[in-house]
Order: C-alpha cells, then sequence, then structure tokens
C-alpha cells in the first residue's frame, strides 16, 4: 500500500519506452540547465557561507564580503563562537527547548494516538473531531498570547514547549501506522490480561521504530526552529533561543526588538562570525536530514490526503 | 487522431492518492459491542485509554481552544489590567459589541495591510503555485533515477530551514554587503540592494518562498503522477500525439483532482502568508510594502497592548478565510471534484 504512494520509478526505468521519441537536444539541454539551476541554487549558498565562516579576515576583506574559493582553513570565528557568549548560550538553550519538547511532544502524541487508534472507544467520534478540528482552525495570536503569559509561562522554556506539543499532522501520522498494526496481536495480548499500557510499551512500540523516529524528527526540527514564539514569549536575552541569536547577528534592525546589544553582542561581529552562526544554526538540520528525507515524504503524503 | 478522441482515452482518471494506512479491518463486533455494553462497564474497560488521552487533550484545550473562545474579547474594550489575570481581566471588561470592528473597518492601516495581503497572495497564486507542477513533471519524467534522487534530495531542504535562516541566506547573497552587491561593485555597477528595496519587495518574498518550498510542493505532484496509467502515454503516442499533446490531454488532467485540492487550501491560508517571513523583513523594507494582515494583528495588538483591537482583525481574517475555503470548496463541487469534503 505504502509502496504506490511514494514516487514509483517507472517501469522500464533508464530506458526510454520505445514509443517516446527522442528529445530535441534544445529540450534536453533546457531541462538540464534548468535542473542544474536549482540544485545549485540550494546547494551554492551553503557553500558560500561555509567557506566565508571559515576565512580569516584578509581574505574576506579582499573578496568583498563573500568568500567562494576557500583560501585557508581558519577556525577563528568557531572558538570565538563556542568561547561561551550569546551563541554559545542559545545553542544550549535549544539543544535544551529541542530535547525537552521533542521528548513531551512524543509522548502526548504517542498517547492520544493510541488511545484514539483503539476501535469502540468511549466517546470515540467527538474526541476524533475534537483532535482533529484544531488543523482546520489556528488557534488566534492574541488570545493565545494572553493565555500564555495569564499562566505565568512568559519567560520560561514551556512557552516554548508546551504549545505546540501535539501537533494534529503528527497525531494523524501517527494513529494511522497503529491502526495499520493487526488487531490480533492486540486481541490475544489482552485475552492474556493486559493492560493498554502494556500493550502500547511492549507490542506497539517496538513495531513503530520508524515512524516515531520520523514524528520525533519532525518534533526536533520545529524546536530547533522556532523563533516567533520566542519573539512574544522570551523577553530575557539570556534565555533566547539560537534562531532568535541569529536573527539578531544577521537581521539586525531588519525586525523587532533586535538591538545587538539585546543579545549580548557588544561589537559588530565579523563577517566570518555571521556566517559561523549561520552554519551552528542550520548544521544540525542538514546533519539529520538525509536520514529522514525518504519518511518526511511518506509523512507528508499521509498528511495531505487525509488533511 | 482528434485531439478530442485523446481525451476520452484519458477521461476514466487515476483514483485519488489511497492513504497508506490499511483501512481497520470490519469489526462487526465493536458495533455490537458498542450498544450491548453499558456506560459503566465501557469506563471500566476504556479508563486507561482515556487516561492516555488526556495529555493532548489538555494541550489542545488549553493551546487551542480556550484561545479560539478567548476571541470573544473582539467584542469588548478589552483591558488587560482591571482583573489579576487574563480570565478575570474578561470578566471585568466592558462589552461594547462590534465597536472594535468599526474602528477597525474606518482604519487606512488595516485596508492598506488587507490590500498587501490579497496583492502578495495573489502574486503568489500565479507565479509560484504553477512552479512545483512543472518541476515534478520534470523529475518524473528523469530516465535516471539516481539522479532523479540526488534532485530530491537536495530541493527538499530548504523546506526544513526556519525563515530566519532563509531570510540570512538571502541576505548573504543579494543583501547590501552580500555576494551579488560585490560581484556589481567590483564590475563597476552601482550595487542594487533588493533585500531593502519596497518596490521589488512582492517579487523578493516570492523568491523566498520558491526557494524554501517549490521542492516540497512537488512531493504532492509526483505522488499523483505516479498514479496516472502509462499505457495511456504509449496509446496516444501511437496515435500520434506530441510530447505537449500528451502533457496537456493525460498529465494535467491526471493532476486535476491534486490541483483542485491545493488550490482550496491555498485559497483557505491566502490571508496568511508567511508570518515570520513579513515580520522579520518588516522594518527593512518598511512598512508600507511589506505589512500583511498577520504584521497588522501583532503590531497594533500585542505590541501595543490593544489586545481587543487585534483579536479582531485576527477574527475577520479567520472568518474571510473561512469564506473563501468554503467557497472555493463550491466551485470546486460544481466542476465535479470533490474538494476537501464531500458533500454528503
Amino acid at each position: 500500500m505504502t509502496a504506490n504512494l511514494v514516487h514509483k520509478p517507472r517501469p522500464g526505468r533508464s530506458l526510454r519506452p520505445a514509443w517516446e521519441e527522442e528529445p530535441t537536444r534544445i529540450g534536453s539541454s533546457l531541462k538540464a540547465l534548468v535542473l542544474s539551476l536549482i540544485v545549485l541554487a540550494v546547494l551554492f549558498p551553503l557553500w558560500a557561507i561555509l567557506v566565508t565562516s571559515l576565512s580569516s579576515r584578509e581574505t574576506i576583506s579582499a573578496a568583498g564580503g563573500i568568500v567562494i574559493i576557500p583560501k585557508e582553513f581558519d577556525p577563528a570565528a568557531y572558538t570565538t563562537i563556542f568561547a561561551g557568549g550569546a551563541v554559545t548560550r542559545a545553542l544550549w538553550i535549544s539543544t535544551l527547548i529541542t530535547v525537552i519538547g521533542t521528548a513531551v511532544a512524543l509522548t502526548t502524541t504517542v498517547l492520544a494516538a493510541y488511545g484514539l487508534s483503539r476501535p469502540g472507544l468511549i466517546g470515540s467520534r467527538w474526541l476524533l473531531v475534537y483532535f482533529l478540528l484544531p488543523f482546520l482552525i489556528y488557534p488566534p495570536l492574541v488570545p493565545k498570547y494572553l493565555v500564555v503569559t495569564g499562566l505565568g509561562l512568559k519567560d520560561t522554556i514551556w512557552a516554548l514547549i508546551l504549545p505546540p506539543a501535539i501537533s494534529v499532522f503528527n497525531l494523524v501520522v501517527v494513529r494511522g501506522f497503529f491502526q495499520g498494526i493487526p488487531q490480533e496481536l492486540m486481541e490475544s495480548a489482552r485475552l492474556d490480561g493486559a493492560s493498554d499500557f502494556r500493550i502500547l510499551g511492549k507490542i506497539v512500540l517496538p513495531l513503530s521504530k520508524a515512524v516515531i523516529a520520523v514524528v520525533g524528527l519532525f518534533y526536533a526540527v520545529s524546536y530547533w526552529n522556532v523563533w516567533f514564539d520566542a519573539v512574544l514569549f522570551i523577553d530575557r536575552n539570556d534565555m533566547y533561543p539560537i534562531q532568535r541569536v541569529l536573527q539578531s547577528y544577521l537581521l539586525a534592525g531588519q525586525a523587532p526588538h533586535t538591538s545587538g546589544a539585546a543579545a549580548g553582542v557588544t561589537m559588530p561581529p565579523t563577517e566570518a562570525v555571521k556566517m559561523a552562526v549561520v552554519v551552528v544554526t542550520v548544521a544540525p538540520i542538514v546533519a539529520v536530514y538525509p536520514f529522514i528525507q525518504r519518511q518526511f515524504v511518506k509523512g507528508v503524503l499521509i498528511g495531505a490526503v487525509k488533511g | 487522431m482528434s485531439s478530442s478522441e485523446v481525451t476520452a482515452a484519458a477521461e476514466p482518471r487515476p483514483e485519488r492518492i489511497q492513504p497508506p494506512v490499511q483501512p481497520a479491518a470490519p469489526r462487526p463486533s465493536a458495533a455490537l459491542r458498542r450498544r450491548r455494553v453499558p456506560l459503566r462497564a465501557r469506563l471500566r474497560r476504556d479508563w486507561r485509554m482515556l487516561v492516555m488521552i488526556t495529555p493532548g487533550f489538555l494541550i489542545l484545550l488549553i493551546f487551542s481552544y480556550i484561545p479560539i473562545a478567548g476571541n470573544v474579547i473582539a467584542f469588548q474594550d478589552y483591558n488587560p489590567y482591571v482583573g489579576g489575570n487574563p480570565l478575570e481581566a474578561l470578566l471585568h471588561s466592558e462589552w461594547i459589541g462590534f465597536g472594535q470592528f468599526q474602528l477597525l473597518f474606518e482604519d487606512p492601516a488595516f485596508w492598506h495591510a488587507f490590500r498587501n495581503t490579497l496583492a502578495i497572495a495573489s502574486f503568489q497564486l500565479v507565479f509560484f503555485f504553477p512552479l512545483p507542477i512543472f518541476l515534478a513533471v520534470m523529475l518524473h519524467n528523469l530516465l535516471s533515477s539516481r539522479l532523479r534522487g540526488f534532485i530530491q534530495t537536495v530541493v527538499y531542504l530548504p523546506h526544513f530551514f526556519s525563515w530566519v535562516l532563509v531570510i540570512s541566506f538571502f541576505v548573504a547573497m543579494l543583501g547590501g554587503a552580500g555576494l551579488l552587491a560585490q560581484t556589481m561593485r567590483e564590475a563597476g555597477l552601482e550595487p542594487w540592494n533588493v533585500m531593502t528595496n519596497p518596490d521589488t519587495f512582492i517579487i523578493l518574498v516570492t523568491g523566498e518562498a520558491i526557494w524554501k518550498d517549490v521542492g516540497w510542493g512537488t512531493i504532492v505532484f509526483l505522488a499523483a503522477l505516479s498514479t496516472i496509467d502509462q499505457d495511456l502515454y504509449e496509446a496516444a503516442a501511437s496515435d500520434g500525439a506530441g510530447r505537449w499533446r500528451r502533457f496537456w490531454h493525460i498529465t494535467l488532467p491526471g493532476l486535476r483532482s491534486v490541483i483542485v485540492l491545493l488550490l482550496i487550501l491555498r485559497l483557505g491560508d491566502a490571508l496568511s502568508i508567511g508570518f515570520e517571513q513579513f515580520l522579520l523583513q518588516r522594518d527593512a523594507v518598511g512598512r508600507q510594502a511589506s505589512e500583511v494582515l498577520d504584521t497588522f494583528v501583532y503590531y497594533f495588538s500585542i505590541a501595543t497592548g490593544n489586545y481587543g483591537y487585534g483579536a479582531a482583525a485576527g477574527l475577520f481574517k479567520a472568518a474571510v478565510g473561512l469564506v473563501l475555503i468554503l467557497t472555493a470548496n463550491k466551485v470546486a463541487h460544481k466542476l465535479g471534484e470533490r474538494g476537501i469534503y464531500s458533500k454528503s
């Protein structure tokens, strides 16, 4: 079933079907040009930023700002940002938010998904509507702000962790997977006297490692990327997550509440330091990305179909 | 072969993409059980499951449902200082009916934000929406599956970047101190800084959105493309239909229901275009060009403490979004598509 969702190579891969006409030379070179431009548009900025972050001050000023061809390997920018300033602190805070947030969100999601995947649950129809409706109606900004601040969560990491701790999209993905597990397995365990907690822990979870990993990474990426919630709920600059600090380094004067001083930046950062902050912000995402790309795709399709 | 015959051949459209989830096996016992078992016994049987659901239930209650109910402050002269907490403040604030909306509709800044939102949303609908379809078709027709896999891996990546990162990339490449400006300076030209130019802002934000999500947008279309029967192409080709003919009469009809579905969803979201994206660039290009409804709500309520006013603007936005999505869905039904929900 899953197979027909993921993009399947057409039959006779790497062989042009006999009925298809040979592409014209202009057509195929145009296509190659377009595709390579698209790939370059993604990879080139990553490359240029990485190279600049590892270049010396002289190389950068000789190039005029952004270095494309590496001349040397100068990790000075990284020693600066890891020396314990605003960036180091923000990285710790973002890591904390990501780890705790992912754990909390996964727990909520898996438990709710299991409960909602059981047939015949009391009020299951109403409960399902209750859990799916927020997918269509976004919580409005102003009342949400009042609720979070009213609960006293302002300037704590919980203001960033709790509101997104269950995403309907992820819930639908996990619930769908649980429903695909043969019911006989659970029924027989239940006849043997196992409680639902035991069934979830001993039977369902071991069978669902893949989907849990994917959904966990979904959550992790969104917690790592949190920015606007931090604008709303975090006023203390020693509590800023990394995206907020990146903003104050790169986009100072481009957005609200950002003077360099607010983020603890005393001197204007050098170009290499700026680029190094971009690199450490993007690195965790690029690092986990290859492992999860395929599953992300499956997840999106489930969501797209159900949503 | 005439074109109408080709269409006829393509008529039995491929089924909609099926969810990969096995439909739960029919369980006649469940329905029977439901009726026979009394509530008490069902509670005894199900209480653990209800406990499991509780954390998610509470989170949605507190952070989704209560805020949605909290929209009532749009009808108040909400004063956050009359009580010890927002709830008390809500109870003690004065009800003023549609006063906030009246103010809102008389506020030129609001209409300015509204116009900007509509302009940017339509611009993106025309220049962004079709791109993933073309990219998907191009990828689908690549013969080497390894090359296709590589390109897909690369183009999906920016979807996972935060807006802060995306705009940082754009600043580094196209900003005043960025690569483009530095190249132009070297070439002896007057560098232009697109990041701070309000006149080209609409193009810039569309470009950013394309960079971030054009690859991601292909996923659904690729899945739909792989459900199109290959024999249709072969039959059409042997009847003499050329490349474009086949695209027009087989590929596009095959994608039709997915395109309609995504269009409806896009229309429903039309007023919520890229909040973070606009907030991040508002100061750089100025309010004139970049104020959209979402940033308006933020700046005219939370940033100033005028909560009822912002709630009214938010509620208006949500209502318009609802009307848009329902209208689009109705049109889709008229055209014989399923839309986001069936009529039933």
